[in-house]
């Protein structure tokens, strides 16, 4: 049984089509990394599963729990029932490239929000498990900052603490450290790479090739909207097979 | 010149009374003025072009109009149809206070209603997806990140519309009202000695104005500092 599941996403811009049929499974404890050049989809893919974008075609199931779609006037999907997707949303939590934390909450408060008024645990158990995210971030010591006030990394890091309170099944993250100064990346890095360990089920779309090859256990290279090669990352990145990956990772460095 | 601080002192117990006059007004039209404002500028970023467009024509038509002229065609104008004397509203509409409050209080609800939409219509769109991805209804996405976010924000340009309300609560004393313009004109009527009584109302008007401007500085610190440069 799969955690999440993707079957055959197909959506467009317009006339432009950026995915043509891309799938993805993930069984529990799966790490899947999401690698592509910019403009390949990977990011588009990413938002269409907790549909922040509409699919024009395709399926979505967590935990065997097909999310229902239906037409909307411009062709596009849209949820057939807005509670149903509230609900797998919530058991789905996602982690931005520009951490969008909400400025007018603290980090404790950012952290504890969802849980509470999503979720409706009792807030001084949000509060308690909160903290205790926030430690695990190692950011304990700002829970009382304001987003704009903590650096880049600090914020992604309570970013990825909000999206743990959660408890999710499956952890969404959206290129996380792209928008990041190179030395704050490895702390972020650090944090995922414990939370993949713990075997927690993500989906991380990266540009960080240490990162899929060292902590993801299945790789997707995404090219103009078609999954080009994927597979263990070991073999994948060490051997890659399509002349698009090739030039894909001859342009970087690692 | 010679300023005539006997009067003046003599008609302090005047102007007190008109600053109560001035100050029952303003409370009042802001009150509803606000509680108006908040539906129309939910009404104003709404996606119904129905809905939409019933909010922009009221906020154009309230803001395309002087507020005199506002003032003049609730208590002069409505007294002229039999029917509205007939009618149950009569003992409100005959009243000046009343018809002045309502007038502000449109008033100052169009240009609040725009403040509320243009400062919803800037909440980052990032922190609107998180909410979504984190699960919020419509309902919870309004009540917890889009309205507690953008009302804060809109702190700053409310003060504004606050201060310039303050200001216009004189037009009410040519509705027969005594606020502290109508003691001036009160005084100045008697005595003739407007400058006098008019420099007394603007030193009533500058030293209310000095406190809402520190009241809003407070409400700053409290509520928007989150956008103020860090700290420690």
């Amino acid at each position: 049984m799969y955690k999440l599941e993707v079957q055959d996403l197909h959506k467009r811009y317009g006339s432009h089509e950026v995915l043509k049929g891309v799938s993805l499974k993930a069984a529990a404890g799966d790490v899947i990394s999401i690698i592509g050049s910019s403009g390949s989809g990977k990011s588009t893919f990413l938002r269409c599963i907790n549909l922040l974008e509409q699919p024009h075609a395709g399926k979505i199931l967590l935990n065997n729990e097909e999310l229902k779609l239906v037409s909307g006037k411009d062709g596009a999907l849209k949820a057939a029932d807005p509670k149903q997707l509230q609900r797998m949303r919530s058991r789905l939590s996602m982690v931005f490239q520009h951490f969008n934390l909400w400025s007018h909450m603290t980090a404790l408060e950012n952290i504890m929000e969802a849980p509470v008024h999503v979720l409706g645990v009792a807030k001084a158990e949000a509060r308690e498990k909160a903290e205790h995210y926030l430690n695990k971030v190692g950011v304990a010591h700002r829970k009382d900052a304001y987003p704009g006030h903590m650096s880049g990394g600090e914020q992604q890091r309570v970013a990825i603490a909000r999206a743990l309170a959660m408890e999710p099944e499956v952890m969404l993250f959206d290129e996380p450290t792209s928008a990041l100064d190179p030395e704050l990346v490895g702390d972020v890095l650090k944090v995922m790479q414990a939370l993949a360990l713990e075997g927690r089920t993500m989906v991380v779309v990266t540009h960080e090739m240490g990162f899929a090859r060292e902590v993801s256990n299945q790789l997707i290279f995404l090219h103009k909207g078609i999954v080009e090669e994927s597979g263990n990352p070991r073999e994948v990145l060490v051997n890659p097979q399509s002349e698009r990956l090739q030039q894909f990772l001859s342009g970087s460095l690692k | 010149m010679i300023f005539d601080y006997n009067v003046i002192y003599e008609a302090l117990p005047l102007y007190f009374s008109g600053l109560l006059t001035t100050l029952k007004l303003l409370a009042l039209s802001l009150f509803f003025g606000l509680l108006a404002a908040l539906p129309l500028g939910l009404m104003r970023v709404s996606k119904q072009p129905i809905v939409n467009m019933t909010a922009w024509l009221y906020t154009y038509v309230i803001r395309g109009t002087p507020m005199l002229v506002q003032l003049f065609l609730i208590y002069y104008g409505l007294a002229q149809f039999e029917a509205v004397r007939e009618s149950f509203l009569w003992p409100w509409l005959s009243s000046a206070t009343f018809c002045a409050c309502l007038a502000f209080a449109i008033n100052t609800s169009a240009y609040t209603a725009e403040i509320i939409a243009g400062s919803l219509r800037a909440t980052p769109n990032g922190e609107i997806e998180a909410a979504k991805a984190m699960g919020m209804s419509r309902y919870k996405l309004y009540r917890r990140i889009l309205l507690p976010s953008a009302l804060r924000r809109a702190l700053p340009q409310y003060s504004n519309e606050v201060i310039m309300m303050l200001q216009t609560t004189s037009l009410a004393s040519i509705v027969t009202l005594i606020d502290i313009t109508g003691a001036a004109r009160t005084v100045n009527a008697q005595y003739y000695l407007p400058f006098e009584a008019y420099i007394t109302a603007g030193v009533f008007y500058l030293c209310l104005t000095f406190i809402l401007v520190r009241l809003f500085k407070l409400a700053e610190r409290r509520w928007l500092g989150y956008l103020a440069p860090r700290k420690h």
